[in-house]
């Protein structure tokens, strides 16, 4: 995994560092961006039997189908602790993911 | 105006063996320009370097519990870089400006991610350009047998090819096969009047620069001969090869922030650059991103567009990964939100 998921107590990801994309139109309230970042990881997650939900608006929670659950403090430590989980790579270049995405 | 403007810039010079790092630097820093400038050396080489703030680093690389040999942070880098804050802050001396030269065998992923995943050096220093010099005598041979040379040439902003004073042929051979593996950095041979605008200060983050940066990134005439090299068959293996995508749609934020985290987790050794001008939905002007393997440097708003081209383009600098395999990833993951905006 990247050290910088973490371990080092990261600060804000990248995504949220600009002050002018936290105002972009359709994300004005920090709730809302993050209710949809969430409603989509989970669209990516589903294929591989996991799902995130939000805890407390400060950290996520990422589970898997037999209720097995790890806290997440920062977005960025969301796909080794993925991987962690289900003991293989999450790879957004899988065909099968991109296939899955598709249908 | 992005706050990483404020921040101190950092040029790290990279090179490999005897292509004339020390030399440029020196040159460099004889500009009145560079006077406010600190500078960090691995080596004491055989050019002498006389400037007031020079120190030398010894390498000392601690890599973290993860393996990834670019998820590594150099100590030795990290400790010097927090005392020369420490000794600005106390006004003991004023610098604006930091300068790094690595070893020539240096990989210089270890020394950015150094900047972004040191919590101190991340609130004060940001990255500025990288400039690779490369030997126009041996460079050729040694981008095709040294890992390093290519990855120097990979990661590169500027590149300054040196000794064609005294290479026996011109450099178009070299000068190809540079703009191969990076078709987007400015190419410039070392005897030409190089000033620090043109290779250090006019970077994403100078306000007055930016837009023209940018367009260095997208240059299509650069892309445009890249293509053609595309369509042989042999560089579509385990090489260093360039590619620029071209989307038509905008770009949902959301998605591409959570795509690429994704990419760079699976694949950021072999992302060893990714430089992009985004149409964001919901945006009024550009956005462009860049980053270095696993570390994506923060984003920055652009008011205008560099050209009359509206639409999103992004250039890859990758190791072994296929061109047709990320576009499809990307287009697929940006479609995500079209079914969400539907179903909302």
């Amino acid at each position: 995994m990247c050290g910088l998921c973490g371990i080092l107590g990261a600060g804000e990801h990248w995504t949220d560092s600009d002050d002018a994309l936290k105002k972009r139109a359709g994300a004005e309230t920090r709730r809302r961006e993050r209710a949809y970042q969430i409603s989509l990881t989970n669209r990516i997650l589903a294929q591989y039997g996991l799902k995130l939900t939000d805890w407390e608006g400060s950290s996520f929670v990422l589970s898997n189908r037999t209720g097995a659950s790890e806290v997440i403090d920062h977005f960025a430590a969301l796909w080794p602790t993925a991987e962690k989980m289900i003991k293989r790579p999450c790879d957004p270049l899988d065909p099968k993911v991109v296939d899955a995405l598709e249908a | 105006m992005s706050r990483y403007a404020g921040y101190l810039p950092v040029n790290v010079i990279t090179g490999f063996l005897g292509s004339g790092k020390t030399t440029l630097l020196k040159r460099l820093l004889e500009s009145p320009d560079m006077a406010d400038t600190a500078v960090l050396i691995n080596e004491f080489g055989e050019v002498g370097l006389d400037h007031h703030l020079l120190e030398q680093v010894d390498e000392n690389i601690v890599m973290l519990q993860s393996g990834c040999l670019c998820c590594t942070i150099r100590d030795d880098l990290a400790r010097s870089m927090r005392d020369l804050w420490e000794r600005r802050a106390t006004g003991e001396f004023g610098f604006k400006r930091l300068v790094v030269e690595t070893t020539g065998l240096a990989d210089p992923a270890p020394i950015i991610y150094t900047l972004m995943a040191d919590p101190v050096i991340r609130y004060h220093f940001r990255l500025g350009n990288i400039i690779t010099t490369i030997d126009a005598v041996n460079g050729l041979g040694q981008l095709e047998r040294q890992p390093e040379s290519l990855k120097q040439a990979a990661v590169a902003d500027r590149i300054v090819l040196t000794k064609t004073d005294i290479a026996n042929d011109d450099v178009g051979d070299l000068r190809a096969r540079v703009r191969q593996v990076n078709p987007a950095a400015p190419v410039y041979l070392a005897q030409e009047n190089l000033t620090p605008g043109k290779l250090l200060t006019n970077d994403l983050y100078d306000p007055k620069a930016k837009s023209k940066e940018v367009a260095h990134w997208i240059d299509a005439e650069a892309f445009s001969a890249q293509h053609d090299h595309e369509h042989d068959p042999n560089r579509h293996d385990a090489s260093i090869h360039a590619f620029c995508l071209t989307f038509d749609r905008p770009i949902d934020w959301t998605a591409f922030g959570i795509w690429l985290t994704m990419l760079l987790q699976a694949h950021g050794e072999d992302v060893l650059r990714v430089k992009g001008l985004l149409d964001v939905r919901g945006m009024p002007g550009p956005v462009a991103v860049h980053g270095v393997q696993h570390v994506v440097h923060p984003p920055v708003h652009l008011k205008r567009w560099p050209d009359d081209d509206r639409r999103s383009r992004i250039v890859f600098i990758v190791r072994g990964l296929e061109r047709r395999s990320i576009e499809a990833s990307l287009a697929a993951f940006n479609a995500l939100a079209d079914d969400q905006s539907a179903a909302a």
